[in-house]
């Protein structure tokens, strides 16, 4: 199981980190010796198993539909890299960055 | 060798018997720790302001009669837990200056029980490690040994316990971050049963394993701080609305009677010589005591590791996308916001986050989900049940904390070699258990832990086979290098 | 099912056949959003100023989930008869954008609330039924003006994350629909169901119900599927309708020349009246989608299901079909007046109180629609208020007010409000009814009327109404003008 020049490079992008040639260098075959210690979870039998999402036993936790005060725009903007005084500002934002 | 450093149980009989002041006791925890700090760095941030105003209101309450016996007990926050208004960076650069505009449940509790927050402890980035040597400000020494790694990720919090600084700290627990660390400094660490603690203000690593826990110099005093921050929390819907037993009361009911199981597979090899030695030791000490010790077996811990290191790493993925210098924190400008979040994350994040994230995201990604994500939490269900079948036995489990005692800084730089560090305390984090590591020994002056399992919300039985070890023991009572003099 | 394939005689001749699925995204009418205590109702605050550590995604904040958005989400689902799911979770869905501040949105994957349900509605005459695949519940993002107002060419954009958090329902339809014309129509009922029942504000303008279309051609009478594309930005009824019909001729257009088409996305520009590619869905995110850890999964038993239940009220069809029947009215007439809720109620409240369903039917659409579009202000909301408006057509009913007075009072009290009956004893507005004073007024109007009494002795009908006016004018329009007809019709013997 290898994690190919790809694979990282793939991986890098979707995890929206800017990783220079050595790290990904060094990623690859440090990701590939990982990978290959977690593969042996393949021979453990779990076709009669199901998942473990939750380690509790919780349903149905949720809360009554009212509201409370927020806590207003100079908080909310307090810790801001970048701002107008009113938004949070980014740069510009190409085609293949936007969403659906 | 310096004077026993007190207990938190101590220092609230002499606050009550006006023996001494809160603010006295925060002056001597600050003295301590500046004096400590230069060989330890166990803090990221001295809160001295906060401190000074808490220490003063618990005077006042202290005066009213307060009965809580955090009053003006100074105490120390690992820098995942967020204080309002307090820097609070999880170890990393990318959240260098950020201040809260919330405190955590957790700490809200502890500080309306009237507790004096010294200060936030360093930690590995984001409760990434088992050494303390991924923060991105530097590492921790051990006290016993400042050469050697406190362990980690609560490294911070582990040292400044075990250095005397204070007499309690808060850590938090993903793989064995709490435990791990007591062990190697020679304090006593407990991870309370998942969802048992809440997590909202817990700066989240991986979400359906972390749990907020105290580190302290005695059993009782760890059950104390517990029982303070236990508790159902209508902020985190993860966490239990099962009543809270109170350790307290039931501490001393000692361990006659209880069968105590132990686990063929955490013996196996890869464990230290000296390691076995004193565990060995411990577990004869508990039959001394009454508890019928019983071998079992936990087939599946071999899969542990491996479970656990594509599910952490899944959640953390997923968990630490906030972080894209939009917000809060770290941001590297750039014209294109493509570039920003490149740059910002790769500037931001140290080695071993990005390794995570990166092996998360791979776990999660189209194509490999079921054979990895998926995959591992069915192994995950495995590994409770035989847990659960287990425990059908036996009242609780035994073990020790960690493979190793603290070895030398830098002597693994080997991710794989640093992730076996939690093979043994992983999987009570797998299955959500209640488990404590209390010191039962030394080789070659540096601490040896030993951990004690019990079922879900079984938090008291842990802590009472806890005590009845520790009241028979006296290593809780050797004092570490660093330890205030007399 | 036929529907009726109106767009594009080209389209037709060509041999395509559209095929439409709709997905709609509607906000949900709570108080407070998805996974916080913030207000749902963000509009006109000011930028970040309804927001909290939560829907910021701030470092160490947890999600807990708003129970009555699952009751409305629920509440939807029986309305379009899907199948309520008895276990439910929520999921991750991961991807990087400012506008959502946690870098994943909660969402719903594998195990929605409900699924396989169905909307049936009238075009030109048949039955349309479009199946609904599914109704999920998740979290709006935060928005983001960009500089310029144009996205690709700003410099920057500015994030507001007050909508952040949102409860937002995701409806989404089967490609059943045919034509523009039905996917228009789908919408329109769809919106109409959802305001019906209490769920969304149905504000396209405004964002609250939001649509995307995906539309594809396939040789007409085949069940192949042909590429598929994504259609986004149509913010008006109008715009889904001309986006749609753009879409398929473009792309019968490619097809027919010999080409092919990308399964992309593409954008409606409402000011140029086309679709403009977006994105190449090759490059399509990977979602990583993962249950959420953070929320233990939902089980909706059956009591809970059935008590939604009972909290539905009549939909819009049904109401129109009781109406039709029990008050006799005209399937025209009864879809006008179940338009919405609130008309709808006013009528039954109208009808309750005595008045005669037809007099009150034709009351509402006419006389009282044209003063609520002009004075922007619905029946329910006025001064005068249905209770009024009954008593005022109760007076009309009995004789006691004509026509054109009725109408004056309902101008005069309609904003204001006012006691009908006792303005009309005070004025003395009654109508005039004692036929000898009439047949005196009569008298008056033939002999100061000569030429229209020629006029209509010659067979100018039209010569009558000059003479029932002046003796409208002599009794201050109050003449009952029945009676006046049919004396001056005696009198003249014609």
């Amino acid at each position: 199981m290898t994690f190919s020049n790809e694979d990282v490079d793939h991986v890098a992008q979707l995890a929206r980190l800017g990783l220079d040639d050595d790290e990904k260098r060094r990623l690859g075959r440090e990701l590939t010796a990982i990978l290959d210690a977690i593969s042996k979870l393949q021979e453990v039998d779990t076709s009669e198993i199901s998942e473990t999402a939750q380690v509790g036993e919780l349903i149905n936790v949720w809360r009554d539909d009212v509201p409370a005060p927020c806590i207003g725009a100079d908080l909310a903007l307090v810790n801001a890299p970048v701002t107008d005084g009113a938004h949070f500002v980014v740069g510009a934002i190409q085609e293949s960055e936007r969403d659906t | 060798m310096s004077e026993t450093p007190s207990t938190l149980r101590q220092l609230a009989s002499q606050l009550r018997q006006r023996l001494v002041s809160p603010r006295e006791l925060l002056d001597d925890a600050y003295a301590h720790i500046e004096s400590t700090e230069p060989r330890l760095h166990a803090y990221l941030t001295l809160t001295r302001e906060l401190a000074e105003r808490q220490a003063d209101d618990a005077e006042r309450r202290l005066r009213d009669g307060d009965p809580s016996p955090l009053c003006g007990i100074p105490i120390a926050l690992k820098d995942v837990l967020c204080v309002e208004g307090s820097e609070t960076t999880a170890g990393s650069k990318i959240l260098a200056g950020y201040r809260p505009p919330y405190t955590a449940t957790a700490v809200e509790r502890l500080f309306a029980a009237g507790a004096v927050c010294v200060g936030k402890t360093n930690c590995d980035e984001f409760a990434m490690g088992s050494s303390n040597e991924n923060s991105a400000y530097g590492p921790v020494g051990n006290p016993w040994d400042v050469e050697r790694v406190p362990g980690g990720s609560s490294g911070g919090s582990a040292a400044t316990v075990a250095a005397g600084s204070v007499t309690c700290s808060l850590g938090s627990d993903t793989g064995g971050s709490i435990r791990q660390p007591a062990a190697l400094c020679g304090v006593v660490g407990f991870k309370p049963t998942y969802g048992r603690v809440s997590r909202y203000g817990l700066i989240a690593f991986a979400s359906s394993l972390d749990q907020i826990g105290p580190l302290t110099r005695s059993v009782e005093d760890c059950a104390t701080v517990f029982s303070v921050i236990a508790g159902h929390d209508e902020r985190d819907s993860t966490s239990s609305t099962a009543p809270v037993e109170d350790p307290l009361p039931g501490l001393d009911a000692g361990v006659r009677g209880l069968r105590v199981g132990v686990p063929d597979e955490y013996f196996a090899q890869g464990l230290e010589q000296g390691v076995r030695s004193r565990v060995e030791d411990a577990m004869r000490e508990l039959e001394r005591l009454g508890a019928e010790l019983v071998r079992v077996s936990l087939p599946s811990s071999d899969y542990a590791l491996a479970t656990y290191y594509i599910i952490a790493p899944a959640e953390c993925s997923s968990n630490l996308a906030r972080y894209d210098g939009v917000r809060f924190g770290m941001r590297e400008q750039r014209p294109s916001l493509l570039d920003m979040y490149m740059t910002t994350r790769d500037h931001g994040f140290g080695p071993e986050v990005k390794r995570r994230i990166m092996l998360g995201t791979y776990a999660l990604s189209s194509g490999y989900y079921d054979a990895y994500y998926r995959k591992a939490q069915k192994v995950r269900t495995v590994i409770a049940r035989e847990f659960a079948r287990v425990f059908e036995d036996v009242d609780a489990l035994v073990a020790p904390t960690s493979p190793s005692v603290a070895f030398p800084m830098g002597d693994r730089s080997d991710p794989l070699s640093m992730y076996l560090c939690d093979v043994i305390t992983i999987p009570a984090n797998l299955a959500g258990l209640p488990a404590i590591s209390v010191p039962c020994g030394f080789v070659d002056d540096l601490p040896v832990g030993l951990q004690i399992i019990a079922p879900r919300f079984q938090d008291a039985r842990v802590f009472r086979v806890a005590h009845a070890y520790e009241r028979a023991t006296e290593w809780h009572r050797v004092a570490s290098p660093l330890a205030p003099a007399a | 099912m036929t529907q009726a394939v109106a767009t594009g005689s080209a389209t037709a001749a060509r041999g395509f056949e559209p095929v439409i699925g709709l997905e709609v995204h509607a906000q949900l009418l709570t108080r407070s959003k998805m996974f916080c205590a913030c207000s749902a109702d963000y509009a006109g605050k000011q930028p970040n100023d309804n927001t909290c550590p939560v829907c910021l995604g701030h470092p160490g904040v947890l999600p807990v989930i708003n129970r009555r958005a699952v009751e409305f989400t629920v509440r939807t689902a029986l309305a379009l008869d899907c199948e309520i799911a008895s276990f439910t979770k929520f999921d991750r869905k991961n991807y990087f954008y400012p506008d959502l501040p946690k870098g994943y949105q909660i969402s719903q994957y594998d195990l929605p609330l409900s699924r396989d349900g169905h909307l049936e509605f009238q075009l030109d005459g048949a039955l349309v039924r479009c199946g609904i695949t599914r109704v999920h519940l998740e979290e709006d993002t935060g928005t983001m003006h960009h500089e310029g107002d144009v996205l690709q060419r700003a410099t920057s954009s500015l994030v507001d994350l007050n909508r952040s958090g949102v409860p937002l329902m995701e409806i989404v339809g089967e490609p059943d629909l045919r034509s523009p014309e039905a996917a228009r129509e789908y919408l329109i009922r769809l919106r109409q169901i959802l305001v019906y029942i209490g769920v969304n504000d149905g504000n396209l303008e405004k964002g609250s119900f939001r649509c995307d279309a995906n539309v594809s051609l396939r040789p007409a009478g085949t069940e192949s599927l042909g590429t598929k594309v994504e259609v986004k930005n149509m913010n008006s009824f109008r715009a889904v309708h001309r986006a749609l019909e753009y879409e398929v001729q473009r792309q019968a257009g490619v097809l027919a020349a010999g080409g092919a088409l990308a399964q992309e996305t593409r954008g409606w520009v409402e000011a140029e009246g086309r679709t403009v590619s977006q994105r190449s869905k090759e490059y399509a995110h990977d979602y990583r989608y993962f249950p959420e850890p953070d929320l233990p999964p939902l089980q909706l038993d059956e009591a809970f299901v059935e008590r939604v239940r009972s909290e539905l009220p009549e939909l819009p069809e049904a109401r129109r079909l009781r109406f039709q029947s029990q008050y006799g009215l005209k399937p025209y007439d009864a879809s006008v007046l179940t338009a919405t809720r609130e008309e709808a109620d006013a009528y039954e409240e109208l009808v309750a109180a005595g008045v005669p369903a037809k007099l009150a039917a034709n009351w509402q659409m006419v006389e009282v629609a044209a003063l609520a579009n002009e004075l922007r202000v619905t029946l329910a909301q006025s001064g005068l208020g249905v209770k009024g408006l009954a008593e005022l057509l109760t007076l009309l009913d009995a004789g006691t007010i004509n026509g054109p007075t009725a109408k004056e009072l309902l101008a005069e009290l309609y904003l204001g409000g006012g006691d009908p009956g006792a303005i009309v004893s005070a004025r003395g507005l009654a109508q005039v009814s004692d036929e000898s004073e009439l047949a005196a007024l009569v008298e008056a109007a033939i002999a100061e009327n000569e030429a229209a009494v020629a006029d209509l002795r010659a067979g100018k009908e039209k010569a009558l109404a000059r003479l029932v006016g002046h003796v409208m004018k002599a009794t201050q329009g109050k003449a009952n003008s029945q009676l006046v007809n049919k004396l001056l019709r005696e009198r003249l013997g014609g």
